[in-house]
Formats: structure tokens, C-alpha cells, sequence
């Protein structure tokens, strides 16, 4: 069902983990639909992505497109980072199965999401960065609980 | 390879491949035909519907053979439909059957019927005062099935079969997953049709049979020829046929102690799962369940996940998570014994087949309890429950 690259990323996912005090973190999906992911960001001063880490709930896809999503960031600047879309990291992982499209969707949601929250915290306009669509709440994950 | 999945379909039977062998070969004559090379096929073909009418305690000429389960619930509940629409369109139900039941339930109510789905309580029993309460005058028909695929409740099928006599309905049971696994007797049971399929007893897949109990009107499902009585034409499947014979024989002489090494088994792997697996839980009762299903939910992660890492390790399972039912949805049965959507994402069915081992369930075990905490470390909602809960 997988292609070999999807299974190599799902087995030995790269980045996975949590960086304390990162310069942004963007979490989107929901439990309900059973995909969520964490993309957590370490942007130095001159704007390029020193770190990125990832933590994700959901099928192997979901695991797979973080993973390749966290490869295809890191060492970027913000602006380079912003062209990382869903499709590459699809193109990058050889495919994806059709109803699994969405899982890339959300990783570049993903990493937006953290961009976002970078740019809030440190009061910047970043040119083409939209507010997270499906953001969650910690609290609204909670409360399913 | 470790298997656990015996409810998605089980392996032939090397005495029921060696009993079929023949009739692919040597006996290949059409049972139709009038030379005497074709009645052998006639012969293997009643042998067979005698030795399942006799595991049922029916009659032979109530035992029609189909191309499986499938196929039985959709004749079962379409001609009833349709032999029945003059007395009434209503037909009872419940909201855990197999998609053959259901996606045909949804066929019908495009074609004018009104159907009924009743509730499950947590462990996946159906109301008894429910399912009086949801008769109408127009009811003509009760499916409900026999046992649940996937949490493996075994629904109080004598007691619905004497409410379905007493208010005259017909009652039809998908017995799919509970024949040749626990005794079934449609006399005792007031069963009017059941339904039932080869592959999930050691037997060929391609194969299964309908249960018609006499006196009951319903027409052809499939038409072009007299076989079946000339209730299911086209030339038999005889070497599946003979197939699941020999499966149905083999299955009834070595029920009783099966399904006491699988219950023990069963029980076993339940036992030390809830123990040894935190924040685990397991979905359908410890009481009136099947002797060979387990079924876990693991919160925190994904399923299909854990799938995929127990398949690298060897070890086939099967899971209702969304990912695996080609849907958004996690499975309609988890959701209907009133699991949230993310505990019901979470989940893995392991299903127990008479060649399990005692040493392949403590293997599982262990491959379950290094993959969970593998899924955990990876997932969000893990961390956030930790944090919420130091």
C-alpha cells in the first residue's frame, strides 16, 4: 500500500521529538478524524530553521509526511520553509495513496501552523502566511478526553 | 508469521483442500446433466447440505448454497422485502451488523421500506424491551445478528427469535462469524434464516449458504436456472460446496474443545493485555463473547499504526480505525458501544483460530506492549495528557 520511502519514514521517523522553549509550535487535525500533528520549530535570528521536530497521532502516512515535512524545512529560512508544500513532501516520500493525500496536507498545515505562531510571538508579518485553518487548541484536545 | 486474524477469514483446512481436490479434477461433471458422470457432483452437493442442515438441526432442502455471507444477507433481506411488501415495509435491525446488512437496510430505504436500528449497551447487547418496543404491525422482518464481527458480542438469539414468533415476524440471523464456533439450532432458536459463509471456518472462501426455513415465500436472487431449487441459479461452486461441507463436519465433531482452548487462550491474551498495557481497554464482554475474539482499544495512539508495526514484526491483526475502513469514521460497532471517535481510532482486533499458540499470544503481547509505547512517545495527545495529568 506504502511506498518503500512512506514505510522508511514511518519505521525510523526523522525529527522525532519536542524542542523545549522552540520558536514556534503548530499543532493541527483533530482526534476525531484520527490525525493530529505537532510541528515544533528553532529559528535563529537571521530566520533560518536551525531545529524542527515533530510529535503525531494517526496512521502511517500521517507519521511519514512529518517526518519528510520536518527533512524539507530544516536549514531553511522562513521564506524558503513557506514553499514546502503538500505535494513535495508527497513527491519526496514517491507518492502517496489517494485517500491518504490529506495526511500531507496537514503536515504543511503543520508547518504554517508553527511558522504562525513564530510570527505572533515575535510580532512579524511573514508575506503568504496565513492564520492556521484547523489549528487545535490544547484545550480542545483535552476536552475530548 | 504470527495470524490473528481468523475473523477476517481463516486458512483452508488441509482435510478440506484434500476432500476438494477431487472435484476441480476427476469430478468436474455438471450436477445438472443427466449422464451418471454429473450426478456424482449431485451426490457431493447433497452430502454436503445434508451434513450443514444436520449442524444447524434443519432440514437439508432449507440449506441453499451462495457465494458467501454477503451474498446470503442480501438475498435474506431483499426477497423478504419484496415477497412481504403487501403485509408491511418495516424491517428491525441493529446498528453493529456487517455492511451487508447495513448497506442493504440503506438499499431498501431507497426503495420506500422504513427500517429500524437498535441501539447496542456498552458491551454490544441489544434490548430485548427495545426491540419489542420497535414492533410495528407493518414489521415483516428482525435481522439481528447472531455475533459481532468485530468485538465478538453474542446477541440473545433465542430470546429475539421467540419475540419474533410470538408477534409472527420472520427472523433472520447473520450467523457469519458464530457458526461452526458455537452450537446453533434454528428449532430451538426460532430461526427463520440464516446466514453463513465457508472461509471464516476453516473452510473456501467463495462459498457460503442461506437458511430458509420452509413455508417461507421469497423469490429468486439470482436468475437463469433451476438449481437450488430454483431459488439461486447458476452451475454450483462444487468443489467450494464440498469445501465447506467437509469444513462444516470438521468444525461441528471439534467445537466443544476449541472453543474451550480458544476462550482459555482468549482470556489469557485479555488478561494480561489490561494489565500490562496502560491506559488500555477491551471492547465487547467478558461474558457471551466469542471464544476466539479479542478486541482492544489503546488510547493515545492510531491504529492503523499499530497495524503496520505488528505487521513488521510478523504478527496480522486488524483494526477500526478510520484508516483501515477507507472512511473519515472510525468503526460504526465502536462508535455505536459509545466509544468517542479518538479512543475508537485507537483500536486492534486480534482474533484466535484453532492452530493459535500459547506462545504466540505471549509474543503478540509483548510486540503490543513495545509498540504501544513506541506510538505514545510519538503522539501529541500522549504528551498533553502528561502534562495535564503531572
Amino acid at each position: 500500500m506504502y511506498s518503500e520511502k512512506v514505510m522508511d519514514h514511518f519505521q525510523n521517523p526523522r525529527n522525532m521529538g519536542e524542542i523545549e522553549n522552540a520558536s514556534g509550535v503548530g499543532t493541527v487535525g483533530n482526534a476525531k478524524c484520527g490525525d493530529i500533528m505537532r510541528i515544533f520549530l528553532d529559528i535563529d535570528k537571521q530566520g533560518v530553521i536551525q531545529d524542527c521536530k515533530f510529535k503525531t497521532f494517526g496512521c502511517g502516512a500521517a507519521v511519514a509526511t512529518s517526518s519528510m515535512a520536518t527533512e524539507l524545512v530544516k536549514g531553511k529560512t522562513i521564506e524558503e520553509a513557506l514553499q514546502v508544500t503538500n505535494r513535495a513532501v508527497m513527491e519526496a516520500l514517491d507518492g502517496l495513496p489517494p485517500v491518504k493525500v490529506h495526511c500531507s496536507l496537514l503536515a504543511e498545515e503543520a508547518i504554517h501552523a508553527a511558522l504562525w505562531d513564530y510570527a505572533q510571538k515575535n510580532h512579524l508579518e511573514i508575506q503568504g502566511l496565513e492564520a492556521p485553518k484547523s489549528d487545535v487548541s490544547e484545550e480542545e484536545v483535552e476536552e475530548e478526553y | 508469521m504470527i495470524y490473528l486474524d481468523n475473523a477476517a477469514t481463516t486458512k483452508t483446512d488441509e482435510k478440506v483442500v484434500q476432500e476438494m481436490l477431487p472435484y476441480f479434477s476427476e469430478n468436474y461433471g455438471n450436477a445438472s446433466s443427466v449422464y451418471e458422470f454429473g450426478s456424482k457432483s449431485k451426490l457431493a452437493i447433497n452430502k454436503a447440505r445434508e451434513t450443514i442442515a444436520e449442524a444447524l438441526c434443519a432440514q437439508p432442502e432449507e440449506i441453499y448454497f451462495t457465494a458467501g455471507g454477503s451474498e446470503s444477507d442480501n438475498w435474506a433481506l431483499k426477497a423478504v422485502a419484496e415477497a412481504y411488501r403487501e403485509k408491511g415495509k418495516h424491517i428491525i435491525t441493529t446498528k453493529i451488523e456487517h455492511h451487508a446488512i447495513l448497506h442493504t437496510c440503506a438499499y431498501l430505504e431507497k426503495e420506500g421500506y422504513q427500517v429500524t436500528y437498535l441501539d447496542v449497551d456498552e458491551r454490544g447487547f441489544i434490548d430485548l424491551g427495545e426491540l419489542q418496543k420497535a414492533i410495528r404491525p407493518d414489521t415483516v422482518l428482525i435481522s439481528i445478528m447472531f455475533a459481532n464481527n468485530e468485538i465478538g458480542t453474542i446477541e440473545p438469539v433465542e430470546k429475539i427469535g421467540e419475540i419474533a414468533k410470538e408477534n409472527e415476524i420472520f427472523f433472520h440471523t447473520d450467523a457469519v462469524q458464530a457458526f461452526g464456533q458455537i452450537p446453533i439450532d434454528v428449532e430451538k432458536m426460532h430461526i427463520d434464516m440464516l446466514s453463513a459463509s465457508g472461509h471464516k471456518l476453516n473452510g473456501p472462501k467463495g462459498v457460503g449458504f442461506l437458511y430458509i426455513r420452509k413455508g417461507i415465500k421469497m423469490g429468486s436472487f439470482i436468475h437463469g436456472g433451476a438449481q437450488e431449487r430454483k431459488r439461486r441459479a447458476g452451475t454450483e461452486n462444487i468443489p467450494g460446496i464440498v469445501g465447506l461441507g467437509k469444513a462444516v463436519e470438521l468444525a461441528v465433531t471439534s467445537m466443544e474443545e476449541r472453543a474451550k482452548r480458544e476462550s482459555e487462550l482468549r482470556d489469557y491474551l485479555i488478561g494480561r493485555v489490561l494489565k500490562e498495557v496502560p491506559y488500555s481497554r477491551l471492547n465487547g464482554p467478558r461474558e457471551n463473547r466469542l471464544p476466539n475474539n479479542t478486541n482492544f482499544c489503546f488510547q493515545f495512539i492510531e491504529g492503523e499504526s499499530l497495524l503496520i508495526m505488528l505487521d513488521m514484526k510478523g504478527i496480522c491483526g486488524s483494526s477500526g480505525s478510520a484508516c483501515t475502513s477507507g472512511s473519515l469514521n472510525p468503526s460504526h460497532v465502536l462508535l455505536a458501544i459509545g466509544l468517542p471517535h479518538e479512543i475508537a481510532h485507537g483500536s486492534l482486533r486480534l482474533t484466535l483460530g484453532k492452530d493459535t499458540t500459547k506462545e504466540e499470544i505471549d509474543t503478540t503481547i509483548e510486540a503490543i506492549k513495545e509498540i504501544v509505547e513506541r506510538l505514545r512517545d510519538m503522539s501529541p495527545l500522549y504528551e498533553d495528557f502528561k502534562k495535564k495529568s503531572s
